[in-house]
């Protein structure tokens, strides 16, 4: 099993989860990030002083797949978050050690 | 019973005429030092009150920032901040340089021509009666600056904030003021009757909510709806406001705010202040009650957004009505206003016009039920009205009905009209609408620079 993790702009979580839902991903968590790149920060001004704005807004997804279909899964993320401009994002993938659904106890990859 | 447009008028000449016939008129008069000190205390209380109900509808611009803000989504919080801002500060300086002037200066029926930054005017007290130019043009710039605040909603989200500041001032220096010289102002509409009917409108349900509803509808059109907002088979997609409280909150405030809008507008501290304000509480009960019972009925769940709406729209729809109706009646107008705004709100995301708040139903749509509602319920003499039992269901007939229409009319076509010709230049020029990556990201840090919430900064 593999844990996909992809740090996304926020306004493209959509386009993501449907895609996602499309290709037969049934769960995932999502949390609000913040994050930055090489894109780095650009500056804004608060009542006449200049400051640095680093961090960017971003969400963070994670899936857990069959190790089978990751690759695909990485593609469909890549072609539904990206917006040909800087900020879109990165994913990558760990392995899962062990999996539980917490309700039923089941693990492994009927967990998924 | 005191005529409205005459005593804004007599105030307002008759106040600078007064001043400086003072010494001849106590001659000429003989009256009893008791009854100089009485009338003289009379004006004092006349110009505190309305003044005070001047501070409360005021304080309705920090209502309407609320709630908009709450109804919309985080990423545009700082930039509805902004506009509500912008229109009280520039509507203010519109309505003084030229606004003023073109609703209530002498001039012809249809637009004033006098007093242009408040020129040749005394702005002290008047001796007798009336009230002194500094509390009407007070009482009345919050009024103008309600009445362009309205339209911030419909726009919210995707008006370029440039945009809207050309706006606010084309409706509180020019717009709006025509209608309140047709009207306040002693002008046209003042002079149509009907039979025995002459127009009434009280506190503003024609002259500002639909004024401001009408605004906000065709800034709707032009704009189009926001990105995403009905999807590719046209249905509506919901878009959840970020912050139900605020909306709560905004709703109470603009509550307490009309307690200042319509009894005010009695322009007088007299015993009308109370019964319009009792009228105007019943409505706002009536408007949220009924409306809590349809949404909950219909759909479900009682919706708090929309039921902050209902109590909303049972403001304005009294707005007209409130010096003319009982209490029961009030009761009446505030509950079909309540299921009104409903069915407005479901029509217009019907036929895909996308208002974010609801302003074009609460406003506009009750506000012409406000207008209307007098000529089925008016009962009282109001001092626009100048008559009792005037309304259909009390034996009056259809004229003041008939009347209450042309009103209406009369606001939709000028309203309407010239905000189609504002909004095409203004398209046309600079552009209305924000490009599509800004109303993506988020109008703050694009127009503004700014963050509504952003993450604390931390130095060691």
């Amino acid at each position: 099993m593999k844990l996909i993790t992809a740090v996304v702009k926020p306004h493209k979580v959509g386009d993501v989860k449907d895609a996602l839902k499309a290709e037969g991903i049934t769960g995932m968590t999502v949390a609000e990030a913040q994050g930055f790149g090489r894109q780095g920060g650009h500056t804004d001004v608060y009542r006449g002083t200049e400051y640095v704005v680093e961090f960017i807004p971003k969400t963070e997804i994670q899936v857990i797949v069959d190790d089978d279909v990751a690759d695909k899964i990485v593609a469909t993320i890549v072609a539904a978050a990206k917006t040909d401009t800087i900020g879109d994002g990165k994913i990558w993938v760990t392995s899962v050690e062990r999996l539980v659904r917490i309700r039923t106890g089941e693990e492994g990859p009927e967990a998924i | 019973m005191r005529k409205r447009a005459l005593r804004i008028i007599s105030g307002l000449g008759g106040t600078v005429a007064l001043i400086m016939a003072l010494p001849a008129l106590a001659g000429a008069q003989e009256a009893t030092p008791g009854e100089d000190a009485a009338a003289a205390v009379q004006a004092v209380l006349d110009n505190v009150w309305v003044f005070i109900a001047g501070c409360l509808v005021f304080f309705m611009q920090a209502g309407f920032a609320l709630l908009e803000a709450g109804m919309t989504r985080a990423k545009n919080a700082v930039n509805i901040f902004a506009k509500n801002l912008s229109d009280a500060m520039i509507g203010v300086l519109a309505f003084f340089a030229v606004g003023f002037a073109f609703a209530f200066g002498g001039g012809g029926s249809f637009i004033g021509s006098e007093m242009f930054f408040l020129s040749g005017t005394d702005l002290t007290i008047g001796a007798e009666g009336g009230l002194s130019v500094a509390t009407t043009f007070f009482f009345q710039v919050v009024f103008a600056a309600t009445a362009v605040t309205i339209a911030s909603g419909a726009m919210a989200e995707r008006t370029k904030f440039m945009s809207y500041l050309i706006m606010s001032a084309a409706m509180t220096g020019f717009i709006y003021p025509v209608v309140v010289h047709w009207t306040w102002g002693g002008g046209m509409i003042a002079g149509w009757t009907i039979g025995d009917a002459v127009y009434s409108d009280f506190a503003g349900s024609g002259v500002v909510h639909m004024s401001g509803g009408i605004l906000g509808l065709v800034g709707t059109l032009f704009l189009g709806p926001r990105l995403g907002k009905f999807g590719a088979d046209g249905r509506p997609r919901a878009i959840p406001g970020h912050n139900i409280p605020f909306v709560a909150v905004g709703t109470l405030i603009l509550w307490l705010g009309w307690f200042g809008f319509n009894p005010g507008s009695e322009l007088a501290a007299d015993s009308a202040v109370m019964t319009v304000a009792v009228n105007t509480m019943l409505a706002a009960a009536a408007g949220g009650v009924a409306t809590t019972i349809l949404i909950w009925a219909w759909k479900g769940k009682p919706d708090v957004a929309m039921i902050c709406n209902g109590i909303l729209a049972g403001l304005v729809a009294i707005t007209a009505p409130c010096g003319a109706v009982n209490a029961g009646m009030s009761v009446v107008i505030g509950l079909i206003a309540g299921l009104l705004v409903v069915c407005s709100v479901l029509f217009l995301d019907r036929i895909h016009i996308d208002d974010p708040v609801g302003a074009v139903s609460v406003h506009g749509v009750c506000g012409l039920w406000g207008v209307l509602s007098i000529g089925l319920f008016a009962r009282y003499d109001d001092a626009f009205l100048g008559r009792e039992d005037a309304g259909l269901f009390y034996g009056g007939g259809i004229d003041q009905l008939a009347m209450q229409a042309a009103l209406a009319g009369m606001i939709i076509v000028w309203v309407g009209g010239t905000a189609t010709i504002l909004f095409a230049i203004l398209k046309a020029t600079i552009g209305l609408r924000v490009s599509r990556a800004e109303e993506v990201e988020g109008l703050d840090e694009l127009e503004h620079g700014l963050r509504a919430y952003p993450a604390d900064v931390s130095f060691t």
